[in-house]
């Protein structure tokens, strides 16, 4: 057997083949000592990541005959070298990208030489695909930067240089690349490190790796290069095979967020995770979070049976010695040294969406296994990633970086995203569309969560309601401007106020000279519009009262959050639906003209869109209905659903 | 206790992936295709669950001419484990008497992708666990472990969610579902070194045994019954051959070889020439086609 396909590299590589031939199961036994390296390769477009990977993977021999084939056959059909290998089309995967010549998404792969394994992320380096780059950082150790020689540290070095810092990356190497294509001159290095140093010490960057190579010509990538004789550093796959790597949090307290009570029958009930750090041994004394019961560790299970004890990293069950309340995305922690649970956070949040991130809007928050509902308020700034400067903002743009506060709707457990990326590092998903919209690491709690706890109150919301004899609730009423809202919810109102009902109508225009009238009609202004009239309808149900609100509202996400701030059963939503034809011809303010003429800018159903209700409790056809037979129906809805003439022993 | 090694760090997210997947998600089903990365899939979900067993039913995409050591593995593994088998094969095509020979890059679409979507659309599953790897191919390298599929199961690689830490977003819409690649991070020398410490069954057809075979377009392919035909210039030899990948026999090519145990196979493996996609007859069509599959639907 002559030189394995898919072992070492570099000095010894024979070793290991002779082994393959001679004892497997030595040679089994070697690797699975190897340790992991996982990194990624990032940098501007062109700089020659994908070339560097496919030479590191040529390299170790991780090409196979018939993929080398193919390669030829490639670089000759699309390759974009004249010809000649081009190794980037190993790992260019997408056809897309192989026609644009530009990386997309990240592509993992995986080598080993004699010494380690390695997963590599090779991330895509246009400004649009970011979050691409994002995606592989989170779960790298290193970071290899190539920056091309002759261009120097440009906007997207800098970019991802702050985003691997940003997500807790600490080894980075520069890969000066293309130094064939500048003589190999040890003067354009020096100037290239000298400005990357500078760069890195702002963003706290420390240990960083300077090496010359020629992804192409394969200089200093797998064995130090003749051409460059000044350079007494190590080649990169040297250096890459003994860089030393981070401890896996073994050293810290016991950390682990339940995933799944698994109970197959009424004598068994484990809770099952993976341990995010620390040890956890039968007796331990764990404290549950955010309920802050206490319990002791009973038995430790792994998928072979009984263990003696569990290690950060692993993914176990385990019985407690006392029927507690645990469940999904609780946090199990060493008695002894609990983290910090809050509700408010400061946070930096890299947004990754088309659709801008807003300040107030609910977005649903992924933090290990616990999943809550978080609003952003206020963004504090956006970070400008060339200068670092802090820049003022509303929204935060696809690829922006903002630091933020966060207001979760039920406390979580956390630590510092420096000190736990499990218990520090979050997604924000979009409720309607389910997609992942952001991703953020929390860095502190804030004290207003702290030292703020809410006030139990002895007269409380059913105490008030019970006195005025009816079951508080809002109405709110959305849809386009001239629709008849204000007409319909007015009537109701006369008709409650008849009955002897208390009651108050929150009008879109009114507020708007009040409370609202800092605001304006833009997407952001739109969204705290109507969180504020929610946050003050919740407070009149809270004192007993049926609210209606009538406001355009155009958009889904708010009118959810308005319901999300009551108590099922009390958000009645009445959607006056009026084609916007119709509701244009009546145009009783004028304002359709207005917007027309391109006086009024932002306007609902012109150049603004509006969202309609796609399950509303009450809908009312303003072409089929008069106003009172509209106003007739709400008030029939209201006496079936129990809110007036309530049987007065009606729980909360 | 020391710290994980590699080997044992796979193993913890793998079980990690599954039990995301069960905690979130309303009706899993686990793709079964009775290879050897099915075997450790299997293992594996075992391992999350355990003492419960997993709680999900396999599925096996049968075209018809699946290898019958293959179809008698399935059966005896579902039956050790307890878990419920579903079997689904496209009845259409089998009607319209769509052959490995008869259809070209077609069969495969008919028999193998189509027939998935109509298990996944009649059973109403909304996560679909499958054995994918990212170091088998191209496409799958850049494919994410929670890989999100529209209603027409379509996979979108420029649009897909991005995937940070071990935060897995399985949430979706009615209709919509995800495919879960538990062995994402795994390579196929991972596979069988752990298919060799943890002494995971597998279909003996990946283990060399005299077997008769007849010579194809430059591959070797195993005579499993007597509907494979044969002309007249077609000798049927009996070699002793292992399978790398398995899929249909009649596209199926098998390897010479003499490894009849598993380190016997990795040796081989490691001194191999050639990817192991390389013996199955679908993957041919072009570099994109992989892509192209996927985005239709296919595992």
């Amino acid at each position: 057997m002559t030189n394995s396909a898919k072992t070492g590299v570099g000095a010894g590589g024979g070793r290991e083949a002779d082994l393959i031939a001679g004892d497997i199961e030595e040679y089994l036994r070697r690797h699975k000592a190897k340790s992991l390296l996982r990194f990624i390769t990032c940098g501007s477009v062109d700089d020659g990541k994908s070339s560097l990977i496919g030479r590191l993977l040529y390299e170790s021999k991780m090409i196979f005959e018939d993929q080398f084939a193919v390669l030829k056959d490639d670089s000759k059909k699309v390759g974009t070298r004249g010809g000649e290998i081009d190794f980037a089309l190993l790992v260019d995967g997408l056809a897309a990208e192989r026609e644009q010549g530009i990386t997309i998404d990240v592509a993992y792969r995986f080598f080993a030489t004699e010494k380690r394994k390695f997963i590599v992320a090779d991330t895509p380096g246009h400004e649009q695909y970011t979050r691409n780059m994002a995606t592989g950082a989170s779960t790298a150790d290193l970071a290899v930067i190539l920056i091309d020689a002759r261009k120097g540290v440009l906007t997207q070095t800098r970019r991802h240089s702050y985003l691997a810092a940003l997500l807790g990356i600490r080894r980075v190497v520069l890969a000066v690349n293309k130094m064939d294509l500048v003589g190999y001159s040890q003067e354009v290095f020096d100037k290239i490190e000298q400005d990357y140093r500078e760069f890195a010490r702002q963003i706290k960057l420390e240990a960083i790796t300077c090496i010359p190579v020629s992804a192409v010509a394969g200089d200093n990538v797998t064995a130090r290069s003749a051409n460059t004789p000044w350079y007494r550093g190590p080649g990169l796959l040297e250096h890459l095979e003994t860089v030393v790597l981070p401890d896996a949090a073994q050293g810290t307290a016991f950390r682990m967020p339940v995933q799944w009570v698994n109970r197959p029958n009424a004598e068994f009930r484990g809770f099952a995770g993976l341990i995010a750090s620390g040890a956890v041994r039968p007796g331990d004394a764990l404290r549950v979070l955010p309920s802050g019961r206490t319990s002791t560790v009973a038995r430790v299970l792994t998928g072979e049976g009984e263990a003696s004890a569990g290690v950060a990293g692993q993914s176990v069950t385990l019985t407690l010695t006392d029927e507690i309340d645990v469940s999904r995305g609780d946090v199990l922690c060493a008695a002894g040294a609990p983290p910090e649970v809050a509700n408010q956070f400061e946070a930096t949040v890299i947004w990754m969406h088309d659709e801008p991130l807003l300040q107030g809007r609910a977005y649903l928050l992924k933090i290990g296994t616990k999943t809550v509902t978080a609003t952003v308020a206020p963004i504090k700034y956006r970070v400008n990633v060339n200068t670092l400067e802090h820049l003022a903002a509303k929204k935060l743009d696809l690829n922006d970086i903002g630091v933020v506060g966060l207001e979760l709707s039920s406390a979580i457990v956390f630590e510092p995203y420096r000190d736990s990326r499990v218990l520090g590092g979050f997604i924000l998903i979009d409720r309607l569309t389910n997609n992942t919209v952001g991703a953020g690491l929390l860095h502190f709690a804030l004290r207003r969560s702290q030292n703020v706890h809410w006030q139990a109150l002895d007269v409380n919301k059913r105490a008030r309601a019970q006195l005025s004899h009816q079951k508080p609730c809002i109405l709110w009423f959305t849809g386009l401007s001239g629709a008849g809202k204000s007409t319909i919810a007015n009537l109701v109102e006369k008709q409650l106020h008849a009955d002897g009902r208390q009651t108050y109508l929150l009008d879109g225009d009114n507020v708007r000279h009040g409370l609202n009238k800092d605001l304006g009609f833009t997407d952001e202004d739109r969204v705290e519009n109507i969180r504020r009239v929610a946050e003050v309808a919740r407070l009149m149900v809270d004192a007993g009262l049926i609210v209606m609100v009538s406001f355009i509202s155009p958009f889904r996400s708010e009118r959810r959050m308005a319901r999300g701030l009551v108590d099922a059963g009390e958000f009645i939503e009445v959607y006056v639906d009026t084609p916007l034809q119709q509701a244009e011809a009546r145009d009783a303010k004028g304002l359709y003209k207005k917007a027309r003429r391109g006086e009024l800018k932002n306007f609902t159903g012109i150049d603004s869109p509006y969202e309609a209700p796609e399950d509303p409790e009450i809908r009312v056809d303003t072409i089929q209905l008069a106003p009172e037979e509209a106003a007739s129906r709400v008030i029939a809805y209201l006496r079936e659903a129990g809110i007036i003439d309530v049987d007065l022993t009606w729980e909360i | 206790m020391s710290a994980l090694d590699y080997l044992q760090r796979l193993e913890a997210e793998s079980i990690y992936i599954f039990r995301e997947v069960v905690a979130e998600c309303e009706k899993p089903v686990m793709l079964y295709s009775v290879g050897k990365d099915s075997s450790v899939m299997l293992h594996l979900a075992c391992k999350a669950f355990a003492p419960a067993k997993p709680p999900f039913p396999l599925l096996q995409i049968a075209s018809g001419w699946d290898f019958r050591e293959m179809l008698e593995f399935r059966d005896a593994t579902a039956a050790k484990y307890g878990l419920e088998l579903l079997v689904h094969t496209n009845e259409e095509g089998e009607r319209a008497g769509v052959k490995p020979w008869t259809h070209g890059a077609a069969y495969s679409d008919i028999m193998l992708t189509q027939a998935l979507r109509q298990a996944l659309d009649k059973y109403g599953f909304d996560a679909a666990f499958g054995g994918g790897r990212r170091d088998e191919e191209k496409s799958r390298a850049k494919e994410r472990v929670f890989s999100f599929r529209s209603v027409q199961h379509r996979w979108d690689p420029k649009n897909q969610r991005p995937e940070l830490w071990s935060l897995y977003n399985a949430r979706k819409n009615r209709g919509e579902s995800i495919r879960v690649f538990p062995l994402s991070n795994w390579t196929e020398l991972d596979v069988w070194q752990y298919i060799h410490l943890q002494q995971v069954p597998i279909v003996p057809l990946y283990l060399a045994k005299p077997r008769p075979v007849v010579r194809r377009d430059g591959r070797l392919i195993m005579v499993d019954d007597d509907r494979l035909p044969l002309s007249a210039s077609d000798r049927v030899q009996t070699l002793s051959v292992r399978f790398r990948t398995l899929g249909c026999y009649p596209l199926t090519g098998a390897t010479v070889s003499s490894a009849d145990d598993v380190p016997g196979v990795i040796a081989e493996m490691l001194a191999t020439k050639t990817s192991e996609r390389e013996g199955r007859g679908v993957d041919k069509d072009g570099a994109a086609s992989m892509e192209k599959r996927k985005q239709e639907g296919y595992f």
